[in-house]
């Protein structure tokens, strides 16, 4: 028995969000008076041990050809195996491109019940509970898990990550890998950017700000913040930025520290995607529009004349001149 | 080509969202019901697309739902569906859901399977990797583009941090977003042509389910808004930096 967590590392380099679910799987482990272990696909740089100091026991490896381009199906019969041998009660992936691709998989071969989108640990005082965001983040359910293995896919951003201090014991892990019957042919990876589902600040624009040529106030703002950039859904419609910004309730849901929205109306289409935000700041010149209702923080004022200001502002606060 | 569409009943974007029977179930009164968006803006408009490209395509529309489902079925073989499957069940399992659909898909033969991303409701983005596992097929998930090439489907897709370009023999499973095609409306030739395309009724093949739901609950209210002055929007960084601890 054990809880184990799948950790998703992008050419070598572990995100954020597999720290939260390292340490999701961690917690989940106390609960159940179990240890928490984790598998590794692929070629790996860098050191694994390290996840010692979130919670996890030993460390799963398998590296293989057919394992270097994500294939959902080649990696669900991979972790499949692993859980097996594993005996793992609980799988746990980041409810990302990637854990969304692979736990359905997984949830069929295992025949092991999944939830989505949890935003909470499991609930183990009767039966299995776990908490998950629904309706966009309008909302939350409380699903109960009725098969033996269970999986749960934890929303990026949903949960502290604990520290402790160990280190993980590496495991080298061996079985048969088919090969995929997707063929890449062409890869385009965004780098140096903070990824929007992860980022803990959000600078975001609405079409307040009148097209794309004013963009510098988001990004100049984003950028003394370290923050990444989103967009309202019509910006992102008139191609004012690319499609992979749009946030609500058709585009990404997100939940940084940090939200601030320029320019945005606040519809409760936009806001269902933020509104799991910790802190909401809103900067619209309109002090009827809706998304003041769903701030912390405002605003009544034009962008043009006020975001600069912030941005100074934030700058002197950091040192950066 | 054969091209199945599972299509999904969800309340309109802006319903007001609150529960019944002491928080366990959505309170449906008052609710408009569309065509989950995803399934009908990228998948559903996507497969028409290619029908157009070869009019030999027919698109073949499923639906896991009650009664109340059949007017967005109306609507999706207004928009350009061919014929139309429910199964006649109200589950909100997504094994049960999947099991459901892979079962009429192993009888049918479809090239290529296409759902949305995820419903706006449930947010599970699960029943296309089930389907596609169910019935051992590659699954291409969150597709931003997607063009055949005699037996191979050409797509672009998004993976975590970037795209990707993938070339894949049919059939397969594609979850369907933003970018696959833009939503267009029913003309009222499609709407009179609706009434008279078949929907079929079929009763579930299996009663397994894997999760059930217990309850719902809504967040927190918020607290209310501080405004800062124009004047000194220096004060803000002051209240996010020392009040709200966010920078
Ligand atoms: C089914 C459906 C799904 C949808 N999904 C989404 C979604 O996922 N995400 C999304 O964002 N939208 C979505 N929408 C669209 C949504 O309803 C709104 O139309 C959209 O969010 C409005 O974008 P906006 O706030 O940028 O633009 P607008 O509504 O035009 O608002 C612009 C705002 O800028 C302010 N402004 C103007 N000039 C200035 C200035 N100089 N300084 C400060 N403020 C200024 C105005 O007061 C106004 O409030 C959806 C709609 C539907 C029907």
């Amino acid at each position: 028995m054990s809880v184990l967590v799948f950790i998703d590392q992008a050419e070598g380099i572990i995100k954020k969000s597999s720290f939260e679910v390292a340490s999701y799987a961690a917690q989940t482990a106390k609960i159940l008076n179990t240890t928490a272990e984790a598998i590794v696909l692929g070629k790996v740089q860098g050191t694994l041990s390290s996840l010692g100091n979130f919670g996890i026991s030993k460390v799963h490896t398998i590296e293989d050809a057919n394992l270097n381009h994500f294939d959902a199906q080649v990696y669900a019969k991979v972790i499949a195996d692993a859980t097996e041998k594993s005996g793992a009660q609980v799988v746990v992936f980041s409810n990302n491109t990637t854990g969304k691709a692979i736990a359905p998989r997984l949830s069929v071969r295992l025949k092991a019940g999944l939830v989505s989108g949890a935003v909470a640990l499991p609930d183990t005082s009767n039966n299995f509970v776990v908490k998950k965001s629904v309706f966009s983040g309008k909302a939350f359910a409380h699903v109960s898990i009725k098969t033996a293995i269970k999986i749960i896919a934890l929303n990026p951003n949903a949960f502290n990550i604990v520290k402790e201090d160990g280190a993980a014991e590496i495991i080298p892990f061996s079985t048969t890998v088919p090969n995929s019957r997707i063929e890449v042919t062409a890869t385009n990876k965004i780098t140096g950017d903070v990824p929007l589902g992860e980022a803990d600040i959000v600078v975001s624009g609405g079409r307040g700000l009148k097209g794309p040529e004013n963009w510098n106030l988001v990004t100049d703002l984003a950028q003394a913040l370290g923050a990444a950039t989103a967009c309202s859904r019509p910006v992102s419609d008139i191609h004012w930025r690319p499609h992979h910004e749009h946030v609500g309730q058709t585009g990404l849901a997100i939940a940084p520290n940090l939200y601030i929205a320029i320019g945005i109306s606040g519809a409760i289409q936009h806001l269902a995607g933020v509104n799991r935000s910790k802190t909401i700041v809103v900067i619209n010149k309109d002090p009827e529009a809706p998304f003041f209702k769903a701030a912390d923080y405002g605003i009544v004022g034009d962008a043009f004349e006020v975001v600069p200001r912030i941005t100074d502002a934030i700058k002197k606060l950091k040192g950066i001149s | 080509m054969k091209i199945l569409i599972c299509i999904s009943k969800t309340p309109d974007t802006t319903a007001k969202i609150g529960f019944a029977d002491n928080n366990t179930k959505f309170a449906t009164d008052g609710v408009q019901w569309i065509i989950n968006p995803y399934d009908e803006w990228y998948a559903l408009v996507r497969a028409i697309e290619l029908k157009e490209a070869d009019p030999s395509t027919t698109i073949h529309l499923i639906n896991v739902g009650g009664a109340d489902s059949e007017p967005i079925i109306r609507k999706a073989l207004a928009l350009g569906g061919d014929e139309a499957i429910r199964i006649n069940s109200e589950s909100s399992d997504s094994f049960f859901v999947a099991s459901q659909i892979a079962q009429v898909a192993k009888e049918g033969n479809y090239d290529l399977i296409f759902t949305g991303k995820e419903t706006i409701d449930y947010n599970g983005s699960s029943i296309g990797g089930m389907i596609a596992e169910i019935l051992d097929l590659p699954f291409i998930s969150h597709a931003i583009k997607l063009d055949i090439d005699s037996s191979n489907a050409l797509i672009a897709r998004e993976i975590e941090g970037g795209e990707e370009t993938d070339k894949i023999n049919l059939p397969l499973v594609v979850s369907c977003q933003k970018g696959m095609a833009e939503q267009r409306i029913p003309n009222m030739k499609g709407i009179m042509g609706a009434r008279t395309k078949p929907l079929k009724v079929i009763e579930p093949s299996s009663t397994e389910e894997y999760t059930s739901i217990v309850s719902f609950d809504l967040p927190p209210a918020k607290a209310g808004v501080k405004l800062v002055s124009p004047e000194n929007p220096e004060e803000l960084v002051r209240l996010l930096n020392e009040e709200a601890k966010s920078i």
